[in-house]
């Protein structure tokens, strides 16, 4: 490794750690819709620390509730709810009501 | 016991079909109205009959799931034919409907526990098919008015949930 090479990796560590720590401050908020009996996407990635945000468009009421028991967020009609993801790993969900209804949240750490 | 319930709800299929054709016409709007409002009211009140009967955790969730996505359906139906100024009109195909729901409600009655529960369950199955394949083939065809089409079209969606939802039900008594 020569001295430039040397220096161009100290900064991009540099800048890498930078960008990690403006990350783990700025958690996300990941927006999820719900309609027509869906949710919108069915898939998505998030981030330990991260929100993610239904928005039930439907006029029926909604559920995201975890397959495995350990949350359940009501999503009455045309209204919203959240939840920050706590730790990372693959979450499947459903809706209580409309049990074919399903999604996935993929939550990575940080 | 299954088979009966089948040919009951295909029997009642042909009923519906066979009422729409012997008017000799398609049906109209307050014909389509009044029949959708009919169907969602029938199963408003077998899913309460299963509330006041069964002891069912799972039974008595889809009830109450039942009670809650008709009667929004049913309140958008009646804000909806209110604001086009139509009056629901009574018809052979919803009269057929009642006297097929009162029959099935008397029956479920004399039942009790597990065999109330699977019962209902497989009646909701039966149903919702037959509910569903009217949409599909007879109302929403034939309504005229686009936003009653729209409202034909989300009960469909949310009444063939119902069905994949029953049919679920039905393996978790087996």
């Amino acid at each position: 490794m020569t001295y430039g090479q040397r220096n161009l990796y100290r900064i991009s560590l540099a800048a890498a750690l930078a960008l990690a720590s403006v990350a783990s401050a700025n958690a996300d908020v990941i927006h999820v819709k719900v309609s027509g009996f869906a949710f919108v996407p069915a898939q998505i990635s998030a981030r330990v620390g991260d929100t993610i945000e239904w928005v039930n468009g439907d006029f029926f009421s909604h559920t995201a509730t975890a397959r495995d028991g350990t949350w359940d967020v009501p999503l009455p009609a045309g209204r919203a709810g959240a939840l920050t993801v706590k730790k990372a790993g693959p979450i499947d969900y459903y809706c209580r009501y409309h049990p074919n209804m399903i999604g996935r949240i993929d939550v990575m750490k940080r | 016991m299954l088979s009966v319930r089948l040919a009951g709800a295909l029997s009642a299929l042909i009923l519906v079909s066979g009422a729409a054709a012997a008017q000799g016409a398609k049906p109209t709007d307050p014909q389509i109205a009044h029949i959708a409002y009919t169907a969602g009211q029938i199963d408003v009140r077998a899913a309460e009959q299963a509330l006041r009967k069964s002891k069912n955790k799972n039974v008595r969730a889809f009830a109450q799931d039942m009670v809650r996505d008709h009667t929004t359906v049913n309140k958008k139906a009646l804000a909806l034919v209110k604001k086009l100024h139509v009056t629901p009109e009574n018809n052979d195909t919803s009269k057929a409907l009642v006297k097929k729901a009162d029959a099935e409600r008397e029956s479920l009655a004399k039942l009790s526990g597990a065999a109330f529960d699977k019962a209902y369950a497989a009646n909701e199955v039966a149903y919702h098919k037959t509910v569903n394949s009217a949409l599909q083939d007879t109302l929403i065809p034939s309504a005229s008015n686009s936003e009653l089409k729209d409202l034909l079209s989300t009960g469909l969606k949310v009444f063939q949930g119902h069905e994949q939802h029953a049919e679920h039900l039905v393996e978790t008594l087996k």
